[in-house]
């Protein structure tokens, strides 16, 4: 957890998944009507317009769709961790979901840990849930594997 | 509503990194300008136009400007996106007969670092744009846009150095217009090369400048148009896009993020066109970040998808190359109006009057914000 970092404000959609990650698990929403995966969450599914949702759980395995490096003019809390790297990670069930986070070798590591030359897109990662001083978890991204290729 | 009605009157500002005067003093400076460039009086507007984000209240601009009874106003959201919109829908508003006589424009203080949208920001944030992304440190708009940078970079095998290409066709036409802010400032492609990194991969000169300045436009019937004293600049056909399942500046979670709103915007646009995109002469593509351009290039069919690198080569987007682009030095080296100097540069083109004149204008590009929800007019000249 960074000192000064940005929360999301709590509402439906972002309370169970954060809720979902401070017990270790990476849910996505669901439309229960056709089964179509969304994200982000919100009311009313694009494909059916069904508003019946459930959260469905997720393996955890993805691969990097796009990074950063990050560096100042920054906020306060972000700036004294710069440069970091931020990635947008696609999930294994499916592509398309995509998640933004911040990679790190294990759940512990700060977002800083791993530098741009320890990441190449399509390199495999999974979801890891570092603790919370407040409880609020925020997912991140361990690399753990080979890069195939895209 | 093809070539029905035209711009008859621009005006701007000073442009420069620090104005005195208030947003609201700034646009009513550009709006007097413009309307007095069209030969018109302000008691004959009765329409206007403007972005919603950080606007400059109607009621102020219309008791200030002594504008008669307006029977027309709105607004286009998306920032930078909006520009073309905000014109289009003028426009669309004097054909239906809603007005007569519209005004559109953009007043803009961005110089000062507190002034910009992303600095100060409560801990606490709000919507899908930033809720699932700023938590992690994808804080500004230049970090939005290099998610998408370094994904287009892997796919199509574009360099660093076409974004340069990108950088520097807008600073050498800057520094050919002294309206510039960076007018006397020349970049060489060591300078680009050795600025400092904001969001890798991109650098410091592949951001827009941040500037203070106003710009506005008048807008009337292509008839009456032709009876005031400037060249006749037609609309010929302009098209806004809100793309299926596209999110604003953070698309990364639709099916293809790489390709934008140009790419549906660009279908409608040539669609309600007589011009396609070999018949442009000049355009003037949103600049907000080096890669948008080339992004536009693609969307709007200059070139085939992940070609637009190799276009921008061998000065493909100067003046004397394949398309002449940003030639006022655009957002990132003229100023960075939400585009709207972009706007007035199209219909300088179509006059005659930019200082990077094209030879024998005919179609005139200009584009809005590429990574949000989009618009683009198409200028025509007569002949």
């Amino acid at each position: 957890m960074i000192e000064g970092q940005l929360l999301p404000e709590l509402n439906e959609f972002t309370e169970p998944f954060h809720e979902f990650a401070s017990r270790g698990e990476l849910r996505i929403q669901k439309c229960e009507s056709c089964g179509v995966l969304r994200m982000p969450p919100r009311p009313m599914c694009p494909a059916c317009g069904s508003t019946s949702f459930v959260w469905q759980l997720m393996s955890g395995r993805g691969r990097v769709w796009s990074y950063v490096v990050a560096h100042p003019p920054l906020l306060p809390a972000y700036a004294e961790l710069a440069p970091y790297v931020v990635a947008i990670v696609e999930l294994e069930e499916d592509p398309l979901i995509r998640l933004c986070g911040n990679l790190v070798f294990d759940s512990t590591g700060p977002i800083n840990e791993v530098q741009a030359s320890d990441v190449t897109i399509a390199q495999e990662v999974t979801a890891v849930f570092p603790p919370a001083d407040d409880g609020f978890v925020l997912p991140a991204w361990q690399i753990t594997g080979a890069t195939q290729p895209t | 509503m093809k070539d029905q009605t035209a711009v008859a009157g621009i005006g701007s500002t000073d442009f420069a990194k620090s104005l005195e005067p208030s947003e609201r003093d700034l646009a009513l400076e550009a709006i007097s300008a413009a309307v007095d460039d069209a030969g018109l009086h302000p008691s004959e507007v009765d329409g206007m136009a403007c972005y919603s984000m950080e606007a400059t209240e109607e009621v102020d601009i219309a008791r200030n400007m002594g504008f008669g009874d307006v029977t027309w106003f709105s607004k286009v959201p998306y920032g930078g996106g909006a520009g073309c919109g905000v014109v289009g829908q003028a426009a669309m508003a004097v054909a239906a007969g809603q007005c007569s006589v519209a005004v559109a424009w953009r007043s803009r203080k961005r110089g000062a670092r507190s002034s910009r949208p992303w600095a100060g920001v409560s801990d606490r944030v709000s919507g899908d744009q930033q809720m699932w992304t700023r938590p992690y440190g994808l804080l500004r708009p230049v970090d939005e846009i290099a998610m998408l940078t370094r994904r287009y970079m892997h796919s199509y095998g574009a360099t660093r150095d076409h974004l340069a290409n990108v950088a520097l066709a807008a600073r050498r036409h800057a520094n050919n217009n002294p309206a510039a802010v960076m007018a006397d400032r020349t970049m060489t492609r060591e300078d680009y090369m050795d600025s400092r990194m904001i969001s890798e991969p991109l650098c410091l000169f592949d951001n827009c400048l941040e500037t203070d300045g106003a710009c506005a436009v008048v807008i009337t019937s292509a008839d009456r148009a032709r009876t005031l004293r400037n060249p006749t600049v037609l609309i010929h056909a302009w098209a806004q896009s809100l793309p299926s399942q596209h999110q604003t500046m953070t698309n990364f979670f639709c099916e293809d993020p790489l390709r934008g709103p140009a790419w549906s915007c660009a279908k409608k646009l040539w669609s309600l066109s007589d011009a396609g995109p070999a018949d442009v002469d000049v355009a003037q593509l949103y600049d907000a970040f080096s890669p948008l351009v080339l992004l536009s290039l693609e969307g709007y069919g200059f070139c085939e998808r992940g070609d637009a690198g190799e276009f921008t080569d061998d000065g493909g987007i100067e003046v004397g190359g394949r398309l002449p682009v940003n030639t006022s030095g655009g957002g990132m080296s003229e100023a960075y109006l939400h585009g709207f100097n972009l706007i007035t540069e199209a219909v300088k083109q179509v006059r005659g009057e930019s200082t990077n004149q094209v030879e024998d204008v005919e179609f005139s590009l200009c584009t809005s914000g590429e990574g949000v929800p989009t618009g683009a007019i198409l200028f025509r000249g007569e002949r």
